[in-house]
């Protein structure tokens, strides 16, 4: 299927992708509003937007996930009725979702061929695939060990595991999802290296990405969408960064966050030799010590799962301190004095948690119950015996003005705010209390652009009041320019630290790959 | 992003009623394959459960227990614990009602004796729920399984303590004295006829005020409370729950007991106010009875006395069925219990994507005419 096309085809040849006058409700919610939009044959096509834009309903109608409502799709210049992922496949298009659809025990041949077996003999099945993926891996430069487990293998390779997936399933257009999310600076050089091989074969690619200097670096044309209509579309060459923000957000935007420099003083938290180990043995944490000043914002930066999360969970109280101890506004707390959340809270420490949906907030609970979480036992919130809703209500209510949350309901279900309104929401909670030391756990993720910048600037503010921050990112450009000094996280240990000043993107991600050499040898020794 | 589509009235209020609907209309199809008619089965359950006073005092005592052990099941489950061993509980609990009544009712009389009842039938259920709690909370053993295996315990337990123990002496049926009328509650007969108001006999009693009662306070407990606050936000997400500082462990035991607690209350109903004394497998199935009342009310009281009306109707209707029709078996009311749980339950998401679609074309119409 995936034959190569001549470039002097192309003027004549229909545009790969046409979608006319999408459009798709949910109940009341309108998520595609007429939505016009074509991707020429072999170019790389980036669709941006802020969450809600609705740039997922859009993917999703296009993969067969969702049906519009009203409208038509036109794939290489034919009305396609597509219903189903099968259709979608069908039809050529391949997705390669933001979080990978592959089972991490298989090889990568078994994941690639998992579903499209060409014989009902397994081994059959498996020859016929390997030739294919052979051919594949030659024609667009994506070398992976066939017989790896894919679990074992490095981010970057798991993706081209998912992009030969969708090769092989005869995809002449690819939807990426936000594919450089789990990447280090360095994959998502490689990436962009293999989606401009496959432009060359004329596969068509559309990248969907919040992140406006991919946008730049790599696409043709890009798509702005907004409250579920298309706002504009460009030629990446002839935009910026700044016109592309403002089509988003619908007002001019600042980019860098706007700070003065660092006063640190005192040291707020401490922490000596924290070794945490998880349930089957595994150093999550390797002795890791690090202080906070009080007026600094102390940002780690690392690709996600090198012990971020156990940081976070070990100096907030849900995890117990196993090995080492913390200093925490004078108070001492290691293995044999075990405080849980609610105890560190009352030593003045605020937490965002990293993952809001998973720790930070009850998506079920209404906005009002979520407002007090961490909180729920303190007198203001409750009577004799029954809690004291009213000032709940009145408490959540408060929140949401001073963050402008919207909408401003406190009886709403936490799971229908958008993402920005959430994160705002949790950090209300936190910074309320004014807590000596906050730590915030991907403070934007998931959050869109018009809401970054308050997030940031409200954090800056608890900085210059003389309080202590400590952020964990996985942005690098959100690390750089939000903190004052930045620490570098590999396998659970800390592996370097320079001021922001000194941090360039080259820089932080060589230490988070480990020097780079590390990384690629890791994946081949898991692999043979 | 579906649940927005359709209104929570249809959602809770519609698509329940015609899973009930289908139940019956496949219950209808059993009973026509073994040769009867379903509108006259459907006749004798309802002129059964509802036709006549007694019928209906019949009900509402099964109601009453279905409340309790519906609330039992309901709590737990805000927690995310299944607790399937309401039936012991229930068991357990009646034993710690009779014995507290058996000790006492020579000296009391039943308006003073209830809360001691209450108490102790509540400290047995609760004590029978722990053990499973504690496992579960502190060992990691599953508490489905835990408390299944605590119905069979109890069951055994209860047939040595009547054969053995509180069998009444010189009587050959394993069960314990009889209470003193004195000590017995109320029936509704006297209550109506304390007003003047002549009604058949039937073992509905006042317990099925404390029924209601314990759904207010369950509701109270659960969206008024800081322990509410703690059960739910476990239930929901447990991640949460560590984040916000709650020992989850002791929440988990806490409402394992409450659980046990409320079935308990089977035995007030069943101990102190019909049977008027602790005899073999008084609780008949309110327990698992008790886990369809809580899965068809959506956990929240004022569901799980509607389901609770359901399931007494059904049971005291169905008793009637084969009574009127001795070729229809006892025991298709057990087939409909289990389709309306199948319909309520497993597939109560079966129809939902077809209601969203018809109901969605209904509205969209009344848009368009409106326009």
């Amino acid at each position: 299927m995936s034959s190569s096309h001549n470039a002097e085809q192309q003027g004549d040849m229909p545009p790969a992708i046409d979608l006319r006058k999408i459009n798709k409700s949910f109940g009341p919610v309108h998520a595609n509003k007429d939505v016009d939009l074509v991707v020429a044959r072999g170019s790389i096509h980036g669709i941006i937007g802020e969450n809600g834009a609705g740039k997922s309903t859009l993917m999703s109608i296009l993969y067969g996930f969702y049906e519009a409502d009203s409208g038509e799709i036109l794939i290489n210049g034919k009305l396609a009725a597509i219903t189903s992922s099968k259709d979608a496949i069908y039809a050529g298009i391949g997705m390669v979702h933001q979080h990978f659809m592959l089972i991490d025990t298989f090889t990568v041949l078994e994941n690639v061929m998992l579903g499209a077996e060409q014989s009902s003999s397994l081994k059959e099945s498996k020859i016929s695939a390997r030739a294919e993926l052979a051919r594949l891996s030659v024609e667009f430069g994506l070398a992976v060990d066939p017989d790896a487990i894919t679990g074992d293998l490095a981010v970057g390779l798991q993706q081209r595991v998912e992009i030969l997936k969708a090769l092989y399933r005869g995809a002449e257009i690819l939807i990426l999802d936000e594919p450089t999310g789990v990447l280090t600076p360095q994959e998502v050089n490689q990436l962009f290296d293999i989606l401009n091989a496959l432009r060359e074969r004329g596969v068509s690619v559309m990248l969907i990405t919040h992140k406006l200097q991919e946008i730049m670096a790599i696409t043709d044309e890009v798509t702005v969408m907004r409250g579920g209509t298309m706002v504009a579309t460009r030629e990446t060459a002839k935009t910026t960064k700044a016109e592309l923000a403002e089509l988003m957000v619908g007002r001019k935007v600042l980019l860098e966050v706007d700070k003065s420099v660092a006063q640190p003083k005192e040291v707020l938290l401490e922490t000596s030799n924290l070794t945490i180990k998880d349930d089957a043995g595994v150093t999550r944490l390797d002795a890791v010590s690090l202080k906070v000043h009080a007026g600094e914002i102390l940002g780690i930066a690392g690709v996600s799962g090198n012990g971020q999360t156990e940081l976070l969970d070990v100096l907030s109280g849900i995890l117990p301190v196993q090995e080492g101890f913390i200093v925490l506004n004078g108070t001492t707390i290691d293995k044999k004095n075990v405080l849980n959340a609610k105890d560190f809270r009352h030593l003045s420490l605020g937490h965002v948690a990293e993952d809001r949906h998973k720790q930070g907030m009850v998506t079920d609970f209404s906005a009002r119950e979520c407002a007090i979480m961490g909180f729920q036992d303190e007198p203001e919130f409750n009577g004799p015996i029954l809690m004291d809703n009213k000032a709940v209500t009145e408490h959540c209510v408060k929140l949401m003005d001073e963050f402008d949350v919207r909408p401003a309901n406190p009886h709403l279900k936490a799971a229908n705010f958008s993402g920005g309104n959430q994160q705002k929401l949790c950090l209300a909670r936190e910074i309320e209390r004014q807590p000596k030391v906050l730590l915030v756990g991907q403070p934007t993720r998931g959050v869109d652009i018009g809401a970054i910048e308050f997030i940031h600037q409200q954090i800056v503010q608890l900085r210059d009041a003389g309080h202590a921050v400590l952020v964990v990112s996985v942005e690098l450009e959100e690390v750089m320019s939000l903190c004052d000094r930045i620490i570098v996280m590999f396998e659970g240990r800390i592996v370097g630290e320079m001021a922001a000043s000194d941090a360039d993107a080259q820089k932080l991600g060589l230490l988070m790959g480990n020097a780079g050499s590390n990384d690629q040898t890791s994946t081949q020794g898991a692999s043979s | 992003m579906s649940n927005k589509t359709l209104p929570a009235w249809v959602d809770v209020g519609v698509l329940p009623l015609l899973n009930v609907c289908l139940a019956f209309i496949v219950s209808g199809f059993v009973i026509l394959l073994i040769g009867e008619s379903p509108l006259e089965a459907v006749k004798y359950i309802i002129t059964g459960a509802f036709g006549y006073d007694e019928g209906i005092g019949y009900t509402l005592f099964y109601t009453t227990n279905f409340i309790f052990t519906g609330l039992a099941v309901s709590i737990a489950f805000h927690a995310g614990l299944f607790n399937i061993g309401g039936e012991g509980q229930a068991y357990i609990g009646g034993l710690g009602v009779g014995l507290m009544c058996l000790s006492l009712d020579n000296f009391l009389p039943w308006w003073a004796l209830l809360p001691f009842a209450i108490a102790a039938g509540a400290a047995f259920g609760a004590a029978w729920a722990f053990i499973p709690a504690y496992l579960q909370a502190y060992r990691g053993s599953h508490v489905v399984i835990t408390t299944i295996m605590f119905n069979f315990i109890a069951s055994a337990l209860m047939v040595y303590l009547l054969v053995n123990v509180l069998i009444e002496p010189g009587s050959m049926a394993p069960q314990s004295r009889s209470l003193m009328e004195s000590a017995t509650l109320p029936s509704m007969q006297d209550l109506f006829a304390a007003v003047g108001i002549d009604i058949a006999n039937s073992p509905l009693n006042v317990s099925i005020f404390l029924a209601l009662i314990c759904c207010v306070l369950v509701w109270l407990l659960l969206w008024h409370t800081r322990l509410g606050y703690s059960i739910r936000m476990i239930g929901f997400n447990e991640n949460a729950a560590v984040y916000s500082g709650i020992n989850t462990r002791r929440i988990i035991v806490i409402t394992m007991c409450i659980s046990g607690g409320l079935s308990a209350m089977v035995g007030i109903n069943e101990v102190m106010g019909a049977q008027e004394r602790i005899l073999l497998d008084f609780v008949a199935g309110a327990g698992f009875t008790g886990i369809a009342v809580a899965l068809m009310g959506r956990n929240h009281p004022i569901g799980i006395v509607i389901a609770s009306l359901l399931f007494g109707a059904l049971k005291q209707g169905g008793a009637e069925l084969s009574f009127e029709n001795p070729d229809i078996p006892n025991n298709i009311v057990v087939v409909i219990e289990g389709l309306v749980i199948l319909f309520c339950g497993a597939l109560t998401l079966m129809i939902k994507p077809g209601a969203e679609k018809i109901f969605l074309k209904l509205t969209n119409k009344k848009e368009s005419a409106n326009v």
